[in-house]
């Protein structure tokens, strides 16, 4: 063999080297990602709403009254009190409800509120559901059974009544309710899911090769079959980020949250007050589409992200 | 077994080894069906001994070598390191002790490696895990393992992923991971059988140095009779989970006394190191060792067969003169 063993390893030109392959595979990475068309159009929708969420707090504290713009207590005198809601305006650009409240700033805000508990929600989620489905199919036996019929009774939770009855009893915040879906996702059918691509991992001769060398439990898990379980993970997450902001708005139409303001309750408030109905419909559009619309883009964002990601992952895992 | 055949002071003593794996059962069957995979091995290995292991495809070579490093658990028999009973060693410290002096080159280097670990991950692992040196201290044994395997400069494949390499390329660096602990024991399983030619003969000469260096011993299971010549001291030859005849390689190879080996070497005249996987032309075909009847595995297809076979036991591993042992009544 090539006798280099006695030589000193070049640290400097190592580090190089392992910067150069790390940025090539981000490099790799991001032009499946691109190629995949769908992604990069859902990473633009997201990144939209992360900014146009975002530049509310600034404009409350630079340009824009409190008084005129909260979401919740903002009214605009300038305005005749009777003349809500208002078709849009140059000071209020798409329109006022029927209390007056400027409809842009509650989607600003709402909308901010919303990729918060999606994020929170399903990231928690997925992270919990990728510990227990690699947990239990690691270990198998008693601990994959004890797992799988949580599993079992998450999927059959009657989830809707159980917030409508806790909503009755005590106040349902944002976070309680990232708390709630995380759980049932982290214990539900994301951890079933990941729970069979540990199955597959577990097997790999790699595993074996971990154990000769005196792999811990500990270490298979966590440097073998999470890391191959990871990116599986990830997909599900924007999925599960999607069904978050859903569910929420969903339950904030309904009333069974106590949030200040969400896409779900501005929509509720054009149908309580009567505009949804016959032709007052397209009359008062702007009541109900922008908000209709924002829950649909920032939930296709998400969802274009992870069809794009899976771009990225399957092909490498179908690879081997 | 005759007790014999292992030496009392060798590294390393396989006594009687047995694995049987149940065969999936029907729903409502009842009776559990089990393959033999090996059956009664028995043999010792010396530090710095390489033991060469041969035989068809399915005949337990693999299943053996992960007996050895407790990979799996034997049915029945004993295995010793220096001693200690490899297969009741309490997890926990003693058995990461055991760990930390033996390793396994796998048979696959496609799956043996985890695709997303850079190659220094892969070949630092054994390392880390035993907390041998530091980070540094380790960059520097991951280079210098993956010189000695002849891929170089390592700075260029330390970071790369298993799939940007092609087979040959990763049993070598299946070998620099094996190496770079510096074991006492090695389990090679066909650890040459995806290089060139040219490679293939550094790559051996590489293990027979790192054998002199600390003494290494090995179990290298191979295909290839012309790779078992080169690099073992004694070569032992396995038909469906039995160990038939063991020897000194030359003996064995030069004067085969079983049926079955006979038949093997007849099978390559000349031993050419580019051959690969045959078909061994005995009359019959080779079958799993599901539910094996007592007498003599071979049998079936055995061509020197008397009545005397088929009423006995299987025959046992019996020296023959100046330790070459052979399983079969008629030699
Ligand atoms: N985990 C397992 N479960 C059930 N049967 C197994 C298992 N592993 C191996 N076997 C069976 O045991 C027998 C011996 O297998 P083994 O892998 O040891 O063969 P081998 O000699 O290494 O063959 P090859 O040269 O193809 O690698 C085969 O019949 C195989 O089907
Ligand atoms: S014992 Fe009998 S059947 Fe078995 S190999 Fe020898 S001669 Fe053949
Ligand atoms: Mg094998």
């Amino acid at each position: 063999m090539v006798d280099t063993a006695s030589q000193q390893v070049d640290r400097a030109a190592m580090r190089r080297e392992r910067w150069r392959l790390f940025t090539r595979t981000l490099r790799d990475n991001w032009r499946l990602f691109v190629g995949s068309k769908i992604g990069p159009i859902g990473l633009g929708i997201v990144i939209f709403f992360v900014l146009f969420s975002a530049s509310y707090p600034i404009f409350m504290a630079v340009t824009h009254n409190p008084r005129i713009y909260d979401p919740v207590t903002g009214f605009d005198y300038d305005l005749m009190p009777t003349s809500n809601p208002h078709p849009p305006t140059w000071s209020h650009p798409l329109g006022t409800d029927v209390y007056g409240r400027d409809i842009l700033s509650q989607l600003m805000y709402s909308s901010g509120h919303d990729l918060l508990l999606g994020l929170i929600a399903a990231g928690a989620g997925v992270l919990l559901a990728t510990l227990v489905g690699s947990i239990a199919a690691f270990y198998g036996g008693i601990v994959d059974m004890f797992f799988m019929r949580v599993a079992d009774i998450m999927m059959l939770f009657p989830f809707l009544a159980t917030l409508v009855a806790l909503s009755a009893l005590m106040n349902v915040s944002l976070l309680m309710l990232a708390i709630f879906l995380a759980i049932l996702t982290g214990f539900g059918t994301t951890s079933i899911i990941l729970r069979s691509q540990a199955l597959q991992v577990k097997v790999k001769p790699f595993v074996e090769a971990a154990r000769v060398s005196g792999g811990s439990n500990f270490h298979i898990i966590w440097s073998h079959i999470v890391p191959n379980v990871l990116p599986l993970s990830f997909l599900y997450m924007m999925f599960s980020v999607t069904g978050a902001i859903f569910t929420e708005a969903a339950l904030a139409f309904l009333g069974f949250l106590n949030v200040r303001m969400s896409l779900g309750i501005i929509i509720q408030n054009a149908n309580t007050s009567g505009y949804l109905i016959g032709t007052r419909l397209a009359t008062y559009w702007y009541m109900w589409l922008p908000a209709g619309a924002v829950i649909s883009l920032i939930c296709a964002g998400f969802y274009f992200v992870g069809r794009g990601l899976d771009e990225v992952v399957n092909p490498r895992l179908r690879e081997r | 077994m005759p007790d014999t055949v292992t030496a009392t002071d060798a590294l390393i003593k396989v006594d009687n080894l047995s694995k049987y794996y149940p065969l999936a059962s029907g729903l409502f069957s009842r009776v559990r069906h089990y393959i033999h995979a090996v059956e009664g091995v028995s043999f010792a290995a010396d530090a710095g001994e390489v033991i060469g292991l041969a035989g068809e495809s399915g005949c337990g070579k693999t299943t053996t070598g992960k007996l050895l490093l407790r990979l799996i658990a034997p049915t029945n028999g004993y295995i010793y390191f220096n001693g200690i009973d490899v297969a009741r060693i309490p997890s926990g410290g003693k058995l990461k002790a055991y760990r930390r002096q033996v390793q396994m080159i796998f048979q696959d280097p496609y799956e043996s490696m985890n695709p997303r670990k850079t190659l220094y991950d892969i070949i630092a692992e054994p390392l880390a895990v035993h907390k041998i040196g530091n980070i540094v201290g380790r960059e520097q044994v991951v280079a210098d393992s993956l010189a000695r395997v002849g891929l170089v400069p390592p700075e260029t494949f330390m970071f790369r992923y298993p799939h940007e390499l092609s087979g040959g390329q990763r049993q070598r660096v299946a070998i620099a991971r094996a190496i770079g602990i510096k074991p006492r024991f090695i389990v090679a399983d066909e650890p040459t059988s995806m290089l060139d030619v040219s490679i293939r003969t550094g790559v051996m000469k590489l293990l027979l140095e790192l054998r002199q260096e600390y003494n290494l011993a090995m179990l290298y299971i191979t295909h290839d009779l012309a790779v078992a010549r080169y690099m073992c001291e004694r070569l032992a030859i396995m038909y469906l989970g039995r160990m038939v005849e063991l020897g000194p390689t030359e003996e064995v190879l030069q004067n085969p006394l079983h049926p079955y080996t006979k038949a093997l070497i007849s099978a390559v005249p000349v031993p050419d190191p580019t051959f690969k996987r045959e078909a061994i032309p005995i009359k019959g075909s080779i079958s799993r060792p599901v539910d094996p009847p007592s007498y003599c595995r071979f049998y079936p297809r055995c061509p020197v067969a008397t009545d005397y076979c088929r009423e006995n036991k299987h025959p046992p591993l019996e020296d023959k003169g100046d330790g070459h042992y052979v399983a079969c009544y008629n030699v």
